[in-house]
């Protein structure tokens, strides 16, 4: 050891230089390990080697298995991991529009919500648009394009394509589409046209014909116009299910229920009568439905025209008809909604769903006589979504026939299944040599082509429309093309070998359109703000304030005459009379594949994964139908007209009129995919074949009863309120003005001191929320029952598809629901008749979700605390913690409480439930909320995810929590604004001023809204969630 | 000096001695099983093999197994929970209770009957255990123990929870109380065998009986023991079915927010639980032969609680009714109304006869004493106490506050094979009892042949 160097030792046997230390100082381990190799191992280390092994073996078992998540080497520009991006964009699917706001997180969409800025689409989003956001992520979506059923490349696909068109010779080419509203898309459709001489035939899948042409002839626009039901005080709707199955209904339901809300301010609201056979979302909002044959609607307005005619006096002929027809028709209710039209002329509005030409051209008279035209009917501003013509598509099929085609090109339509003519058209697609579609996938028309060039979703493409005259609408990618699929109007310009690609002509096209929109900026900044606002307007100030065209009166007449000859001709026959008509949730059916709009229940009926024929409960008797609500079991009705016979479904539908029958189009597809594939029957074959206008009321329909059983998946199977006046509360319009809190239900508890109100002998001691506290209001004068919220909710939060055999067993997942009720008829004492639905019901409609009660019922029963109360009012759900004992869904008193019954995502079991099953679905989830495991409980967080996101917002930005901050997936895809949602501590809220929040002790609010009440208040669950009284419209005698 | 009325009639018949008793009950034990053994024994564990995939496929694929929904979210599981728990309240009763006030007729059955409580209460842990969505770690978290995440506890107001304590107690309680009475009869078990130089019989049999030496002081323990024990079940058999009424009658479904509701509860677990030892004591003692201890009187004093407990039941039932009318609460009211007349009317119906009016016939006493109405009554009491459990979960839970939840409850094969698999757990365990335990207390019953044998009573 050299001097002054200090030596640690390791021990003293180091020091000590002891042998056996020196002998094992250089290995490893220099001491003995206690296991050795001899014999002389104890029993004792044994053990204890055992026992480690088992520990080691057992706690490495422990690890969770890990998934690697890859980081950007390259972050890309604004994507920040866990932030989302926002693109303006439009969804465009069939015939269909809508600006939409576009959220992405990590560059993938994830939520589509409305575009605020848009007059057009209201703001909002139906559950179409909702939905179309799964769509991108469908698996079933082509992968690359085909040529003769094989997988090919796009040169291959272009050379075929080019050298086809370039044998045209003297025969025609044409391109069949939806209606298409996008200016540049129809430029480029002109330029193909130009080079090849090309025949466009657009049609819609519900057929305006008839409306357009009597239009057309009568202003000279084939255009439908602006509607605004926002100021029609008195609306008569003869079939027109404007608040449902309608174009750009959620519009129309915005406008509508502007007129509907009442409040401190406004104690007026509009009258809706409906002329109907199927109960529609529209009849159901309407005051006064009445339920009619769709044949006879031509007569009812005839009839209407003769009234107003007689009683304003215009001086023209009335339309005569025979005595006898006249016989058929409520007159006492047709006089009072004509003395109601003329108390409000120039403040009402009379459609009617007529494709007839001649009947649509009374209507227009019977408008103009209102002086609706220039009020409620804006003819400068036309809608450029429906512009089908019947009588094209008709030639289109001669055409076929005689084998004068060349080309047909399929642009994003699907007529083999869904136009009315598709089994002529399906046969006669044999005659053509060159068939080209650009649908995104295999389905019944382009499985028929030589060529698919798959066009891209409108999340991945470039586009601008043009819904509205001068309204313009920007479509930008959101996510890079995820196949190999190209934009049509890129095809199109590949075909005729145009330089430049579809998104610099659309450029172009705006540097162009840049003065008409008064821009001085440069180009780059204007196109920036297009793209940014997603919406542009020009404003024309000549076209403003144009009075309609009254000199064009002569034409009508002639039409009016044919209107009697089409009364006298109709002959009533003892057959049914069927209504086809698109529902809310699958529609036209092009979005089939989409699981989400499988399993949303129709507004009305509640049925999902189906469609039905809805029949009156006496027809229903008469064949004998036997229905159960517990299984949902049901009859399967033979069918038959000269199409042929089928056997469909049967469910009882209050209201329906009778002898008729409704049936939704949009099912029965073969090639949607494997979710959509097979649901329900096409009704498109009951259709006739030998009409030149599509004709959705099908007569003299036999119906025979075929007692075989089927099962038909219902969410909601007990019709009435059974008069339980603590769940919904109504009143009329003129109690409410008499009294605002008509109709309030007051429950009162009696106690040893008399008589008292729930909140006052609670064993409660309420809470205090410092911060912040968590409202909702629901206005049921507001909500139409449409269920665009639903989807909203169920895209949002991640909720699980179940499927049909699981909404069997009751177990559908959705957190929001909408519960809709018939009033009935009986006696409130008479508990077994009160089950029964009146015939003609008055219908409401009650969105449910959790209603986050100060005092929960749910908290105090779950033996882990896994559901508890937040600081801000909120009820909250712990899955971690939840071991899944359901009592608190039990004693939830609303049932709103939903349990993962299975394991829902990878389960090959639930494949239909696509956003969770395969790689590409699940890139549709929402990163922020969990997708939730087997055996858990699970129900409306209050978007907690959005409260947090909004809370961490203002924190970053270091100011306090605004209003609007927060909102609500349900109330942001509400269209009439009926759920408003936000922190009542907050004095300036809208949710304040809306409930006029007087005080709030110990988180029971005092409202001075009238109007609001808390569902099931008498047993003092006292729930965070307010309804508003419904008030009814009726006229009194 | 214990002075027993000449008038009472004996307890144990057929002249027997104190050997007699030993013979009788130890021959069981060390013979072979019967035919009848073997077929039951087989039948049971085919009952529990194919019961044993309902609950794989329960634990494998998930409670959607079963017929629950949305709206019914307990239906079987908690009616088979709630029945069993009933079940094994007789047992528990006779050897506690009747212990405690003296009833001497109790020694014949209180062997077979609190075994029948250990394993009816083990049969009925099955269901809130498997009836959970995450058993895995349902187990744990139900108990409050430490743990690291943070100050997380569970939650003391939930009934759920009080049932853990509830039954867990009540279970190692009568566990414990089961295994005393035991100890004495094993070790005459022991000596036995090493009389008969069963070696292996008398080795097993030996640890079973701890040691017992049969000495003063050891019988004296033995007794001090048991009345504590018996002290500290008695209150158990009150608030275990107390505790377990207390799940629905603290809720606010109308139909369970009751406040009658452990009273009711505490007597129709008496009643379920003498009908389930009758039913088995009859079969035991024709098997067994062991009429002469498990005599009429004993069937017939047992048929006289079941009339006491099935009234008291029955005013329960129309207590119900009535409070539902007079509480003006139309829910309430609703609820009632449609038990009665809605589309579960046959379920309570089925209740009303089984557990009302049959137990009526009772009353006479031709039929209290016959052995074959007393077999079918006491199985009809037991079908109305599970359609009773049936009645309170699914009639008030399928349709509650609003109308648009209402829903049907559908049963499937998994529902009945988790209610058959506890039925072979329950005869598995019981005729291995039967087999291997001294079904009837030997010692306390030679204990009472000297004043109520049929010998003295001569």
């Amino acid at each position: 050891m050299k001097k002054g160097n200090k030596t640690y030792w390791k021990g003293i046997e180091q020091l000590k230089n002891d042998p056996a230390f020196v002998k094992n100082a250089e290995s490893e381990f220099p001491e003995f390990l206690p296991i050795k190799d001899s014999s002389d191992n104890s029993r004792r280390d044994f053990l204890k080697m055992m026992g480690f092994g088992l520990a080691a073996v057992t706690t490495a078992a422990c690890e969770a298995p890990v998934k690697y998540a890859i980081p950007y080497v390259d972050k890309p520009v604004d994507v920040d991991a866990t932030l989302a991006n926002y693109y303006a964009s439009t969804y465009s699917m069939g015939s269909d529009y809508c600006s939409v706001v576009v959220k992405t997180r990590e560059g993938r969409p994830i939520k589509i919500d409305g575009n605020k800025y848009s007059k057009i689409s209201a703001g909002c989003t139906s559950s179409q648009v909702e939905s179309s956001v799964l769509t991108l992520y469908d698996r079933q979506r082509l992968q690359f394009p085909m040529l003769n059923n094989k997988e090919s490349n796009w040169r291959d696909v272009d050379n075929f394509v080019k050298e086809g068109l370039s044998k045209k010779g003297s025969n025609k080419i044409y391109i069949i589409s939806h209606s298409v509203n996008s200016p540049s898309t129809l430029d480029v459709i002109n330029k193909f046209s130009k080079k090849f001489d090309v025949n466009h035939v657009e049609y819609d899948t519900s057929s305006y014909s008839g409306m357009l042409d009597a239009n057309e002839e009568s202003f000279g626009k084939r255009k439908i116009p602006f509607y605004d039901f926002s100021k029609a005080k008195t609306i008569v709707s003869f079939g027109y299910d404007f608040l449902g199955s309608s174009f750009n209904h959620d519009l129309f339901n915005q406008q509508f229920t502007k007129q509907r809300v009442v409040n401190r301010d406004k104690r007026e609201m509009s009258r809706l009568y409906t002329f109907e056979s199927n109960l529609s979302l529209t009849g159901a909002n309407s005051d006064h439905r009445i339920p009619i044959k769709s044949s006879h609607t031509k007569i009812y307005i005839a009839e209407l025209w003769n009234i107003l005619n007689g009683k304003i006096g215009s001086g023209r002929d009335s339309i005569s008809f025979n005595k006898s027809k006249r016989s058929l028709l409520k007159l006492d209710i047709l006089n009072k909604v004509a003395d109601d039209l003329i108390q409000n002329l120039g403040s009402s509005l009379v459609i009617s769903s007529s494709n007839d030409k001649s009947v649509q051209s009374v209507v227009i008279m019977i408008n103009e006589l209102l002086r609706s035209y220039g009020k409620t009917i804006d003819l400068n501003r036309c809608y450029n979504t429906r512009k089908g013509d019947d009588s094209k598509m008709t030639e289109f099929i001669k055409d076929l026939d005689s084998k004068s085609v060349h080309g047909v090109i399929f642009l994003n339509s699907n007529p083999v299944y869904n136009h009315y003519l598709s089994s002529r058209l399906k046969d006669a697609l044999d005659n053509v040599p060159l068939k080209i579609s650009t649908s995104d996938r295999i389905d019944e028309t382009s499985i028929l082509c030589d060529v698919i060039a798959p066009d891209s979703h409108f999340l991945e493409s470039w586009n601008d429309y043009e819904p509205i005259d001068n309204h313009f609408s920007f479509g930008q990618p959101t996510i890079r093309r995820i196949f190999d699929t190209r934009q049509h109007q890129d095809s199109f310009l590949r075909w005729i070998d145009s330089e430049v690609n579809y998104f610099s002509t659309l450029k172009n096209n705006w540097r162009k359109k840049q003065k008409l929109l008064k821009s001085n900026e440069p180009f780059q900044i204007f196109w920036d703000r297009l793209l940014h606002d997603g919406v542009a307007e020009i404003v024309d100030e000549k076209t403003k304030n144009l009075n309609p065209l009254p000199n064009i009166f002569k034409t009508r007449i002639s039409e009016a005459g044919k209107v009697s000859n089409l009364i006298e001709s109709e002959t009533d026959n003892d057959g049914f009379e069927l209504n086809l008509y698109h529902n809310l949730t699958v529609s036209d059916g092009i979005q089939s594949n989409n699981p989400w709009l499988q399993e949303m229940p129709d507004p009305i009926s509640k049925v999902c994964w189906d469609n039905y024929i809805s029949i009156n409960p006496k027809d229903a008797s008469k064949l004998e139908v036997k229905t159960d609500v517990g299984t949902m079991t049901t009859n399967l009705l033979k069918l038959e007209n000269n199409e042929g016979s089928f056997e469909v479904p049967v469910i009882i539908q209050p209201g329906q009129a009778e002898g008729t029958i409704g049936l939704a189009l949009g099912y029965g597809r073969k090639l949607a995919g494997p979710v959509g594939d097979g649901i329900g029957f096409d009704a498109n074959q009951l259709l006739n074949k030998k009409l030149n206008i599509q004709n959705l009321t099908v007569s003299n329909i036999k119906l025979e009863n075929t007692f075989k059983d089927f099962r038909i998946a219902q969410t909601q199977t007990h019709d009435t309120i059974m008069a339980r006046e603590s769940v919904i509360q109504e009143t009329s319009l003129d109690q409410y003005k008499k009294d605002p809190y008509s109709g309030k239900y007051q429950f009162k508890v009696a106690t040893s001191k008399g008589f008292k109100k729930p909140e006052d002998v609670t064993l409660w001691n309420g809470h205090e929320y410092k911060n912040h506290h968590w409202v909702m209001a629901i206005d049921l004068n507001a909500c139409t029952g449409c269920g665009s919220c639903v989807i909203a909710c169920q895209v949002e939060n991640n909720i699980p598809v179940v499927g049909k055999e699981e909404v069997l067993n009751r177990r559908e997942m959705s957190w929001l629901r909408i519960d809709r009720y018939y009033s009935s008829d009986a006696d409130v004492n008479d508990l077994q008749g009160l089950e029964v639905a009146a015939e003609n019901p008055d219908v409401t409609f009650q969105p449910m979700m959790c209603q986050h009660c100060n005092n929960a019922p749910c908290e105090t029963v779950c033996p882990v605390a896994a559901t508890t109360h937040s600081s801000e009012g909120l009820n909250q759900m712990t899955y971690n913690r939840c071991i899944g004992t359901r009592y608190c869904a039990n004693n939830c008193p609303y049932k709103v409480r939903r349990f993962n019954w299975f394991k829902y995502h990878d389960n090959e079991q639930f494949d239909k439930n696509i956003a969770m099953n395969n790689d590409l679905g699940k890139m549709v989830l929402n990163p922020d909320v969990t997708v939730r495991s087997r055996g858990v409980m699970e129900k409306c967080s209050f978007c907690v995810q959005k409260i947090q996101e909004g809370k961490l917002l203002a924190k970053s930005e270091k100011r306090r929590l605004k209003d609007g901050d927060v909102k609500m997936a349900c109330g942001s895809a509400c269209s009439t604004d009926a759920i408003v949602f936000g922190d009542v501590n907050d004095k300036n809220s809208r949710i304040n001023n809306l409930l006029q929040v007087e005080k709030i002790d110990k988180a029971t609010l005092k409202l001075k809204e009238e109007r609001a009440y808390a569902v099931l208040d008498e047993i003092r669950v006292s729930p965070n969630v307010w309804y508003l009284r419904k008030v009814r419209n009726k006229k009194t005698a | 000096m214990h002075v027993e009325s000449k008038l009472r009639k004996p307890l144990i018949t057929g002249g027997k001695t104190l050997h007699d008793v030993s013979e009788d009950i130890c021959k069981r034990v060390e013979q072979k099983p019967s035919l009848y053994w073997y077929a039951a024994m087989i039948i049971s564990n085919i009952t529990l093999i194919v019961g044993a995939y309902a609950v794989y496929r329960t634990l494998w694929d998930g409670i959607g197994m079963w017929g629950l929904n949305k709206t019914v979210m307990w239906a079987w599981d908690i009616t088979n929970f709630v029945w069993w728990v009933g079940i094994g309240h007789a047992g528990t009763l006779i050897s506690a209770i009747l212990l405690l006030f003296r009833q001497r007729w109790r020694m014949a059955i209180n062997r077979s009957a609190e075994a029948m409580t250990i394993f009816a209460v083990i049969c009925a842990a099955m269901f809130p255990l498997l009836h959970m969505g995450r058993l895995w770690i349902g187990l744990i978290w139900v108990l409050p123990l430490p743990n690291t995440y943070g100050s997380l506890w569970v939650n003391f107001a939930s009934p759920l929870l009080w049932d853990v304590f509830a039954i867990t107690t009540y279970f190692s309680v009568s566990l414990v109380f089961w295994y005393i009475g035991l100890i004495p009869d094993f070790a005459t078990i022991r000596d036995r065998a090493k009389k008969a130089g069963r070696k292996v019989s008398a080795y097993i049999y030996g640890g079973l009986s701890f040691g017992w030496d049969g000495a003063a002081k050891t019988w004296s323990r033995y007794e001090t023991v048991s009345l504590v024990l018996a002290g500290l079940a008695t209150p158990l058999v009150l608030s275990v079915h107390t505790i377990v009424s207390m799940d629905f009658a603290t809720s606010v479904i109308p139909g369970w927010h009751t406040t009658i509701f452990p009273p009711y509860f505490v007597a129709g677990a008496i009643f379920s639980g003498f009908a389930m030892v009758l039913t088995l004591l009859i079969i035991t003692r024709k098997v067994y032969n062991l009429e002469d201890y498990i005599t009429i009187k004993h069937l017939e004093l047992m048929n006289i609680v079941i009339i006491v407990t099935g009234s008291i039941v029955g005013i329960a039932y129309l207590t119900e009714l009535f409070m539902a009318w007079y509480s003006g609460v139309a829910y309430e009211q609703y609820a009632f109304y449609n038990r009665v007349t809605g589309p579960y009317w046959w379920a309570y119906w089925s209740m009303m006869t089984c557990n009302v009016i049959s137990p009526q016939l009772f009353w006479f006493k031709k039929i209290r004493t016959n052995i074959v109405a007393t077999f079918i009554i006491s199985i009809i009491v037991n079908i109305g106490m599970w359609f009773e459990r049936f009645v309170i979960i699914v009639t008030s839970l399928h349709r509650d506050y609003l109308p648009s939840s209402w829903a049907m409850f559908y049963p499937t094969i998994y529902d009945l094979g988790m209610y058959i698999f506890t039925f072979g757990l329950f005869f598995t365990a019981f005729l291995a009892f039967s087999k291997y335990f001294p079904v009837i207390n030997m010692a306390e019953v030679k204990s009472i042949l000297k004043h109520t044998g049929e010998k003295v009573k001569k």
